[in-house]
């Protein structure tokens, strides 16, 4: 049975939509779904609507997951788009290779990667997702088509951050990231304010950086946190491997993300004395510390949440620290929130990276989170910023041109690679990110 | 020494996660099915995660024809002879009470066109005095149900034919291990309203693997099956023939 209708929600699960859903296996029940129309989506790790097209068709891409090819003396692999990054790195990293950039989850499709642009705690160094992609393999009309930097520079800048767009993507060849072991050495340091914060990354010459903020501390506490640095070291993976436990249940409100807080305790804060703390760990879970809780959304009940995440140039990080002053006045944010510094990488048109920080905060989906969101808004684009797509639910449309200056070459790109908008998604229509 | 595996029906996506795991332990692999190109890409699957080996033949389970140049490339192959069978369809029942020429196709499908292939296949496994056989059945076969009757009764076909073809391997140092998984979230029931305690084709391939490992001779996947079926089994037929499970 090709088609089912559900109901179906990006991560944050306070955005919903309720539409037909095809799962293809193979590349031919994928060209019959995609003739049907709609955009291909991933695992739906996009907090708001990038996943959804509510009443009409959505193709999920995650049987499509086949590694086609593998080269280990290059460190070069071809990937169906719906292989999970988390399934690359276990299969790559006893062999010396990894992803050179991870998101956040290892749960995330390549597709999802390269539509997003995703970037990781190696930003700074590395870049982001798309600029590993060597090419991708766009599902057209006519039949599947190998776009490269080389072949079609424009098309190529559209496709990575293009949210699906361009056509749906079939398959990439990555350049990966060469590793000495599968461990990483992990410094942390706790950070006494937001000034500080922001001098100790500026300082690190760590490949891997990120901080943790509490980000409920107001006033001269503001921005007080825990710097992580990492670097790759030698060793084999330690231990058994991981076994996600699951959420069983929609927590109650009372429940509000407080078993997210402490895990990341657990594994981040409470146990960092003074003086730091130095230990090695392994790469799932120095990468993907949150996946050790399956359906970790669901502790935000119900309703679900949001998650603004915003960048800013590097010399505006006075106006960041505004950003977080109004988020910790705002009362709503979860208690812990994350800031990184990012480098100028970004390989496509509607890429979110610019050298500078960025700053993310979990938002449950409550009445007064819209106008908060809106402030924020502001404070971002007043500071030469932007919002993340990929985590985004709430921004206007009229902010987009001022966040992403190339959004008109992006636009005109789509526009000749899928004419009709048969794969626009509820995001790209909130957003008007394809009509003028 | 090598193990050779033939997979029919390999495009499948509990095939495809057996394959995987087939493959990362170094085995050949022989994949049959109708959609080669498509086996193209499983096949580069298999050798990226380890295979020794991995080829793309054609099997349709109604072509007889196709059954004897797979057995020829089995000959060929040095070392142990494996087979797993992930084959079948499912047409929904009211279809076939439409059109009841549809039945041979589901027990071609299910049964005969799978037999076909084992029953050329067990003289090289009894020859080599090694070979599994994997058949996949299903929970459908254990009893008659008004909801898919004829697919019931073509796995139920197949797992008395792989009880026999046990008998008779077993002897001559072969092993056969009929699965019966429950609700498994494939293509096949993508979309079928009323599935509950569903599967994923991962957790049937990790139990057939461990069931190979002890050598067991038929499981339920996940295990309670069994007792689901069990319970099944033992409704009389005076008060079965009532219910609407």
């Amino acid at each position: 049975m090709q088609w089912k209708t559900a109901d179906y929600a990006g991560w944050g699960r306070a955005l919903r939509a309720r539409g037909r859903i095809a799962r293809p296996e193979r590349v031919s029940a994928l060209r019959d779904a995609l003739a049907e129309g709609g955009p291909a989506i991933g695992n739906r790790l996009s907090y708001g609507d990038g996943a959804l097209n509510a009443d009409g068709a959505a193709v999920q891409m995650t049987r499509m997951d086949r590694l086609l090819a593998f080269a280990p003396e290059t460190g070069v692999i071809e990937v169906e788009a719906g292989a999970t990054i988390g399934a690359l790195l276990k299969l790559l990293a006893p062999q010396g290779w990894m992803p050179a950039v991870m998101p956040g989850t290892g749960l995330a499709t390549i597709g999802g990667c390269i539509a997003n642009d995703v970037h990781g705690k190696n930003h700074h160094g590395a870049g982001s997702f798309g600029q590993h992609v060597l090419a991708v393999t766009l599902m057209t009309q006519t039949g599947p088509r190998e776009v490269s930097p080389a072949s079609d520079p424009a098309l190529f800048r559209a496709t990575m951050g293009g949210q699906g767009q361009t056509g749906a993507i079939l398959s990439a060849r990555l350049k990966l990231m060469a590793i000495p072991g599968q461990r990483m050495k992990v410094v942390e340091t706790r950070m006494r304010d937001f000034d500080s914060f922001i001098a100790a990354l500026d300082a690190s010459e760590a490949d891997f950086t990120v901080g943790w903020i509490d980000a409920t501390a107001k006033r001269k506490r503001l921005g007080r946190g825990i710097l992580e640095e990492g670097t790759l070291v030698e060793g084999t993976r330690p231990g058994p491997e991981r076994r996600p436990k699951p959420v069983p249940f929609d927590a109650p409100r009372a429940l509000l993300s407080w078993p997210v807080v402490k895990i990341f305790n657990r594994w981040y804060g409470s146990g960092v004395p003074d003086s730091g703390r130095k230990r090695t760990r392994a790469l799932d879970e120095f990468f993907f510390p949150l996946d050790a809780l399956t359906d970790w959304n669901r502790l935000y009940g119900k309703r679900g949440f949001h998650q603004f995440q915003c960048v800013v140039p590097a010399d505006r990080a006075p106006a960041l620290k505004e950003i977080l002053t109004t988020i910790a006045r705002g009362g709503v944010a979860s208690p812990l929130a994350v800031l990184k510094r990012m480098g100028p990488g970004r390989a496509g048109h509607l890429s979110f990276p610019m050298d500078g920080y960025t700053l993310a905060v979990d938002l449950p989906a409550r009445a007064r989170v819209p106008a908060l969101y809106a402030r924020l808004e502001e404070q971002v684009i007043a500071a030469g910023g932007r919002i993340y797509l990929a985590k985004d639910a709430l921004a206007r449309p009229e902010s987009m041109a001022a966040m992403y200056p190339e959004l008109e070459a992006w636009r005109a790109e789509a526009a000749k690679a899928d004419p009709e908008r048969r794969l626009a998604t509820d995001l790209v229509r909130r957003l008007k990110l394809r009509s003028a | 020494m090598a193990e050779t595996w033939i997979v029919l029906g390999a495009s499948s996506s509990m095939a495809r996660a057996l394959v995987r795991r087939l493959a990362a332990r170094g085995d050949g692999l022989i994949l049959a099915g109708r959609d080669l190109a498509d086996l193209e890409r499983d096949a580069a699957d298999a050798r990226v995660r380890g295979a020794a080996f991995a080829e793309v033949v054609r099997f349709d389970a109604r072509e007889p024809a196709c059954v004897a140049p797979i057995l020829a490339r089995a000959k060929a192959c040095e070392g142990t002879v494996s087979a797993a069978v992930f084959v079948g369809s499912m047409p929904p029942q009211a279809e076939i009470d439409a059109d009841p020429g549809l039945i041979e196709g589901v027990v071609t499908d299910s049964f005969t066109g799978p037999a076909r292939l084992l029953q050329g296949l067990a003289p090289i496994i009894e020859a080599r005095g090694a070979g599994t056989v994997i058949g996949v059945g299903s929970v459908a076969g254990d009893r008659g149900r008004i909801s898919n009757y004829v697919y019931g009764a073509a796995k139920a076909a197949f797992a008395t034919y792989l009880s026999g073809l046990r008998n008779r391997l077993g002897r001559a140092g072969g092993h056969v291990l009929t699965v019966k998984p429950g609700f498994t979230d494939t293509a096949m029931t993508w979309g079928i309203e009323g599935m509950f305690l569903v599967a994923s084709p991962d957790k049937v391939a990790t139990d057939i693997l461990s069931a190979l490992e002890k050598q067991r001779n038929v499981i339920y996947t996940p295990f309670f099956w069994m007792g689901i079926m069990g319970i099944i089994r033992l409704i009389p037929e005076r008060v079965f023939k009532k219910l609407s499970v």
